[in-house]
């Protein structure tokens, strides 16, 4: 089976670097570039389907041309080729642009599964793989603890995750997955995955090739202010030990009547 | 997967060589750095660590990749074991001890006998020592008294080895041994042979207790009629003492990378430090006398790592001058580890000398650099022959 993956480049958020720029736009030059989080765990499922039923991953990204030395590293845990969509008229690009091209430059690839973090950890949008699946007219399956294919039946089960455990649910392929940490985590690349990686195909395609009209006129969102989070208090400790220690929690939970 | 938290140089370094640094220095902060106040607390073997560089192909770095290796060159060996040895000497020791060990058999082994010994240290299912010093032998090794005795197709090996890293967890060891006793110069009395750990007759004797390096295992080997088929030795007989020598040529930048990453370790604790702990209303990296301390620290670290990297290029491009090469980095960069471990305590003061800081067990770790392979006293010997022959 063919399992594309969505591997977007963000800052690494463990440097502590990251600016906005003069535009309300994040500065992507203060940071190094990793890939996101929830789209390595979702590397890490596709990766494990493939070595279980054969097959191929392969990497798909909308970035700046430099995205290849992000894709470097998703190809070193094993992915097989890439494909790059890069084009100067995408810079600043809104969600719905963001779908329109990975939609479009999915559909020259022959796939089973399409598999994309459930949100990234710079814009945390959250739309993306939704809105793949609603242009390609595929199922959407969201977001997945497990991930089952069945290559024979052409089928593949997912456990969805809810607020009460989780939910099986089931549609045909080619289908479109978003993927959590519920999945398990994400292996190192072994120091000849990263040497293979060197070698492995990056494909970069222009807004041209995969047939998408540049943007024309304003993005359909506009950012208007940014504001770091609020610094949460400090936590509450408890030292008791036994019994007295679940009574407190117990009451600490009650109070706040999460329990 | 992150980034290295720690900006490394890159200048003249390939891009090979960054990548794979790289994902070495993530390995270790993220794998290797939990374990190491345990692993000496405890002195225990960290085969969990053993078998983290496995998966991760860690010891296929100094192996030729017909071998199943990397087929990467000294330096980048160098970079792994220094980024390893910052958290924890043990673990950069364990790469440097598999490279020492490999090397005679790279260098002198038949194609059969690499072919037999080589991929399995290379995909470390299973680990290899180093057998030269004895009791009464350590920077002389003229006074080597393990003999192996010719017995139609095998060596009867009989006598006791000190100081052997590894020996008690190794597959094989790769003894020195006296083959002719009657050789008209005592450099041409041995020979390197292969010994298989589980042959009759081998024994671990016992283990040392060390005041660094502690998981690191540290064996007195005894032999006793050990049998070993011909077709073990490495190279001819009487060609192991230059096969010794030109292995340190090759092993002692290995030493020295540790020595650099035990030191640049110690520094980025003592630099944390100084940031968070407050006296006299202020952090004391804000006092002047503790930044001169932090100054010559990075600056040392720096002079011996950049004096290492280039050691590895001059060895690497077969300049005759290898082995100074070698004593040179290895003398510096142990003598710097001692004095920035040293250093590293002061800035922490009494909090430094306690266990609850990893940098005391960095100092007790750094003083083996300048003790084994070859003490900073052979080191010398050999920079000053080598000068002394250039200037007459």
């Amino acid at each position: 089976m063919r399992i594309l993956v969505l591997t977007k480049p963000v800052p690494d958020s463990a440097v502590g670097a990251e600016r906005m720029g003069p535009d309300n736009r994040l500065d992507r030059t203060t940071a190094p570039a990793v890939v996101n989080g929830n789209d390595e765990y979702a590397l890490e499922a596709a990766l494990q389907l493939v070595e279980a039923h054969g097959g191929e991953v392969v990497l798909l990204t909308m970035a700046p041309s430099n995205g290849t030395e992000t894709m470097r590293k998703a190809l070193a845990m094993g992915a097989n080729r890439g494909i790059l969509v890069s084009d100067d008229a995408l810079a600043g690009a809104d969600i719905p642009t963001t779908i329109r091209v990975l939609a479009a430059a999915a559909k020259d690839v022959e796939f089973d599964l399409l598999l994309a973090g459930l949100d990234t950890s710079d814009g945390a949008g959250g739309a993306v793989a939704a809105g793949v699946a609603a242009l390609l007219g595929l199922p959407l399956l969201s977001p997945a603890a497990l991930i089952q294919p069945d290559p024979a039946a052409g089928t593949v089960s997912v456990n969805r995750l809810s607020s009460k455990g989780y939910d099986r649910i089931e549609a045909p392929m080619p289908a479109v997955v978003s993927c959590t940490q519920a999945l398990g985590t994400p292996r190192y690349p072994s120091l000849k995955g990263i040497m293979a990686a060197r070698s492995r195909e990056i494909l970069t395609r222009s807004l041209a090739d995969i047939g998408v009209d540049a943007p024309a006129g304003e993005w359909s969102s506009r950012v208007l202010d940014v504001a770091p989070p609020v610094t949460r208090a400090a936590g509450r400790t408890i030292t008791s030990q036994g019994a007295d220690a679940a009574r407190e929690i117990a009451d600490f939970l009650v109070d706040r009547r999460i329990i | 997967m992150s980034t290295p938290t720690i900006p490394f140089g890159t200048a003249r370094l390939t891009e090979e060589q960054v990548l794979l640094r790289d994902a070495v220095a993530v390995l270790a902060d993220e794998r290797v750095a939990p374990r190491a106040a345990e692993i000496d607390t405890t002195a225990t073997w960290p085969d969990d660590l053993r078998r983290l560089l496995a998966e991760h192909d860690i010891f296929a770095i100094p192996f030729a990749e017909r071998h199943g290796g990397l087929g990467a060159d000294l330096l980048t060996l160098c970079l792994a074991v220094e980024q390893l040895s910052r958290h924890c000497a043990t673990t950069g020791l364990m790469l440097a001890v598999q490279a020492l060990g490999a090397m005679p058999i790279q260098a002198a082994g038949t194609p059969e006998q690499q072919d037999r010994w080589l991929p399995d240290l290379a995909a470390g299912r299973k680990l290899v020592a180093f057998a030269l010093t004895e009791a009464d032998a350590g920077s002389d090794p003229s006074g080597i008294r393990t003999r192996a005795e010719r017995d139609g197709d095998e060596y009867v090996i009989t006598g006791s080895k000190r100081f052997i890293s590894h020996a008690s967890v190794a597959d094989f060891v790769v003894v020195f041994a006296v083959t002719n006793p009657d050789a008209p110069k005592p450099s041409r009395r041995l020979s390197a042979i292969v010994v298989e750990t589980d042959r009759p007759g081998f024994r671990v004797e016992r283990l040392e207790h060390k005041m660094g390096l502690r998981g690191s295992p540290t064996a007195e080997l005894s032999f006793t009629g050990v049998r070993v088929p011909v077709t073990n030795r490495l190279g001819e007989e009487g060609e192991g003492f230059s096969l010794a020598m030109r292995t340190f040529e090759r092993s002692r930048p290995g030493i020295a990378a540790q020595a650099v990453g035990i030191a640049q370790g110690a520094l980025e604790v003592a630099a944390r430090y100084a940031g968070e702990r407050r006296q006299f209303g202020g952090p004391i990296g804000d006092l002047q006398m503790v930044q001169a301390l932090l100054a010559d620290m990075d600056a040392g670290v720096e002079a011996a790592r950049q004096l290492l990297y280039q050691a590895c290029a001059e060895i690497e491009a077969g300049t005759g001058e290898a082995a100074r090469w070698a004593a040179i980095a290895k003398l510096v960069a142990g003598d710097t580890a001692m004095r920035v471990t040293t250093d590293a305590v002061q800035v922490l003061g009494g909090y430094g000398y306690t266990a609850d800081y990893p940098v005391e067990r960095m100092m007790r770790d750094a003083k083996i650099t300048q003790l084994y392979e070859g003490t900073q006293q052979i080191q010398r010997l050999i920079v000053a022959r080598s000068l002394l022959a250039r200037s007459r």
